[in-house]
């Protein structure tokens, strides 16, 4: 899985494309981890590329959700695809991780 | 009396054979040619092979003539296969079928899942069958895959299988059944005949000499075999063989998946990715099992409880995975509501709904969600290790699937379990042949493509089971089909001549005549004999004329076998196609004839000039227009309108 980082000003989008399996999610949690670091913490994670995820997939979406509030920011997800939303619903995740259905949504109301 | 006479000719054709062939290879060979030289002895051992194969098919040439009595009381499906061909067409054999005398179910096998022929069919009182839901993406097999899928919706003991466009006649079951009443018979075919087709027969449509002669041949050694059409065959035969078939190849991929597991085990903990979180444990689980698995089948256990084992113990080490992966994120979530509590004072009630379950993990374990899906290479190691075929809409195939021409290689195989097969020879169904050239020749390419396939990846020379007689039998047709290569060299050695002056042979001495001529004399008597006064000049002249289709072919299907590339398979339209310019289809063999001509009128300059051999020229002048009589009869097929027109313009 690769990812993809821009700076929207007031938030920091992050793109992967691929599956988010046990093998790409430590991936996911680097990229978050330096992102952080390096001072971005209202962070968008654009789902559209990713197909799939699975349970440490699901794992390292809540790490990084944790590490951002640990931050003081957040981390919100949009344009999620159809397997993920199953997913994310069959955990009850998707009351704390509200997908949104845009990138510009995510943090439109604040 | 006359089989005593097809022997003889046939003994003496293949004793003059070796006697000349063999002395092309020890004293005659032209080697300051070899290019040519040799390319042409090739062709010729290829030539003494394919005859003496055929005077082994005559050796036994049985005439069946009237058929046993027929039983009462046997339950028979007749299955019409369609795909794409029009509806009243398919609709007309339909009802001709169900008018056959004995009792009997008619059935549309419709692989275009067409409504309205679904309608008619039902409309006329035809059963209807087409290919249901497990079948969405899995591989169809073709015409083998329509036919299996029939076999488990239908239960008589004896399908008689017709394509679309051949209508039986009513006595066919009453003609054909009687010889099921040996226990031990299992298909009987019967000729293909076409009604559409002139008395010239443009583009060889009919073959008299393989519906008669050739089967009544392989009939004698018990392997008369199944030509897709117009064939009664015994359900427990074909059910036998897909069983048989099923353990067999259940058994050889859990062996090797089992073997070849460790390695790519091994092969994916060394990549780095592995080393993450839970994936290094989960490998070395999976090895573990496998290697488990492997010792209990060698001990003897069933491949069904070694596959319940190794699938179990990965199954469980799946669940404890995605259960720590689930409770990491519960610990992760009871953080965050921690971190809430301490920024805002108030837990976030979000959060306190969240309570993951146990259905969750046992969903996020599932195939489809698995995290072994992340390891592709083992997620395909297991799944291999398994009883059921996943990746095949139907574990029990009886139909050959390993071939585009299913017919030969289910014979094959029903012969080498033991089965008996009956060519009775009386035209007892009639159908439609290809109307254009372009058509034909697809027709002909994927015979000679589903031929090669099998030779390849089933060759009767190995298969188990089968007598030297089946053996040479199969293998017969399967050299037959060889001929392109031979050809090639056959048209190009009198140009050759002519252009360079170079003979493939020492000297055209008298030797040579001696020992050619008997044999080509021999080879074609036998021909005639063997012929019965079926008209087979037609043959002849496809055999070489189509060259570029017979080499195609065998590059193909190699191709597909060795290299796993498509054949670029498509399914013989029985309406005529119009355009596609015959000319542009036939350019190598319009290259060819032209390359001859003018190669001929070199040679006959060359003589005039006193530099040819006169003897030579004459003898490559013959060869040639013998090249070009075979060749010619592409002109007929490029020229034919079809059917009605030509019969309009008569």
């Amino acid at each position: 899985m690769n990812f993809e980082i821009v700076d929207r000003g007031g938030y920091t989008a992050l793109a992967g494309t691929g599956r988010l399996n046990m093998v790409s999610a430590p991936k996911l949690r680097d990229v978050v981890t330096e992102a952080i670091g390096q001072g971005h913490n209202r962070l968008v994670l654009d789902m559209a590329g990713t197909e799939f995820i699975d349970s440490s997939g699901l794992g390292a979406l809540v790490g990084c959700l944790k590490a951002a509030r640990q931050a003081g920011g957040d981390l919100r997800i949009a344009n999620v695809g159809s397997q993920v939303q199953m997913v994310l619903k069959l955990t009850s995740m998707d009351r704390i991780l509200t997908p949104y259905a845009s990138v510009d949504e995510a943090f439109g109301d604040d | 009396m006359s089989l005593f006479w097809i022997r003889l000719v046939g003994a003496l054709a293949v004793f003059a054979g070796v006697n000349y062939v063999g002395w092309r290879w020890v004293a005659s060979l032209n080697w300051e040619a070899w290019w040519i030289a040799v390319p042409l002895i090739l062709a010729e051992t290829y030539s003494l092979i394919d005859v003496t194969l055929f005077a082994l098919t005559m050796w036994r040439l049985k005439d069946r003539g009237e058929p046993p009595p027929t039983p009462p009381g046997l339950t028979v499906d007749v299955f019409i296969t369609t795909y794409n061909e029009p509806i009243d067409l398919v609709m007309e054999t339909a009802l001709a079928a169900k008018a056959i005398g004995y009792p009997h179910t008619t059935w549309v096998l419709d692989d275009g899942s067409r409504p309205e022929l679904r309608g008619l069919a039902e409309e006329n009182g035809v059963g209807y069958v087409s290919r249901g839901a497990e079948w969405a993406g899995m591989p169809r097999h073709a015409k083998a895959g329509n036919l299996n899928n029939a076999l488990h919706e239908t239960q008589g003991e004896f399908l008689l299988i017709l394509d679309a466009d051949q209508i039986p006649d009513p006595r066919i079951l009453d003609r054909t059944l009687g010889y099921f009443t040996a226990r031990k018979v299992a298909l009987v075919q019967t000729p293909q005949w076409f009604f559409n087709v002139p008395e010239k027969d443009p583009l060889g449509s009919q073959a008299p000499l393989f519906y008669g002669p050739i089967q009544q041949g392989k009939d004698g050694w018990n392997a008369a075999f199944f030509c897709g059409s117009n064939a009664i065959l015994r359900r427990e035969a074909l059910m036998q063989l897909g069983l048989v078939g099923y353990v067999r190849e259940t058994h050889a991929r859990v062996v090797k998946a089992l073997e070849a597991g460790r390695g790519v085990v091994r092969r994916a903990l060394r990549r780095a990715e592995a080393q993450a979180d839970g994936a290094g444990e989960l490998l070395r689980v999976v090895d573990r099992a496998l290697r488990a698995g492997r010792d209990q089948l060698g001990s003897g256990a069933s491949v069904a409880a070694v596959t319940f084992l190794v699938q179990n113990q990965v199954e469980a080490a799946v669940k404890s995975l995605v259960a720590a992966d689930v409770q990491a994120l519960a610990a992760d979530l009871a953080e965050i509501e921690a971190l809430e509590r301490e920024l805002n004072g108030t837990p976030d009630d979000r959060l306190a709904e969240v309570a993951p379950i146990d259905a969750a993990v046992e969903r996020l374990s599932a195939r489809d969600w698995s995290p072994l899906g992340a390891l592709e290479s083992v997620q395909a190691v297991l799944d291999s290790v398994t009883v059921e075929r996943r990746g095949e809409a139907q574990p029990i195939m009886p139909l050959s699937t390993i071939s585009v021409t299913e017919d030969m290689s289910t014979s094959m195989r029903l012969h080498a379990m033991g089965w008996r097969s009956v060519y009775h020879h009386e035209i007892l169904a009639k159908g439609l042949a290809p109307e254009d050239l372009k058509t034909m020749l697809t027709q002909r390419l994927r015979w000679a493509q589903g031929t090669i396939q099998v030779m390849l990846r089933e060759s009767p020379l190995r298969l188990p089971g089968l007598s030297l007689g089946q053996r040479l039998m199969y293998f017969a047709t399967m050299w037959s089909y060889l001929a392109g290569f031979a050809a090639v060299v056959y048209l190009a050695a009198p140009a050759v001549f002519f252009v360079l002056g170079i003979l493939p042979v020492q000297s055209l001495s008298s030797d040579f005549f001696a020992r050619f001529v008997p044999f080509m004399a021999l080879n074609q008597l036998l021909f005639i004999l063997a012929a019965r006064g079926a008209a087979t000049w037609r043959g002849q002249q496809y055999s070489l004329a189509l060259f570029p289709t017979w080499i195609k072919a065998c590059t193909t299907a190699a191709a597909n076998v060795w290299f796993g590339r498509p054949l670029g398979f498509a399914v013989t339209p029985k309406a005529r196609q119009e355009g596609g310019d015959a000319l542009l289809i036939l350019r190598p063999q319009a290259v060819v004839a032209a390359i001859l001509v003018l190669a001929g009128a070199v040679g006959a300059a060359r003589l005039l000039a006193g530099q040819a051999e006169p003897l030579g020229t004459l003898v490559n002048m013959v060869w040639m227009a013998y090249d070009l009589l075979a060749l010619s009869v592409l002109v007929g097929a490029a020229r034919y309108k079809g059917f009605e027109q030509q019969r309009g313009t008569e």
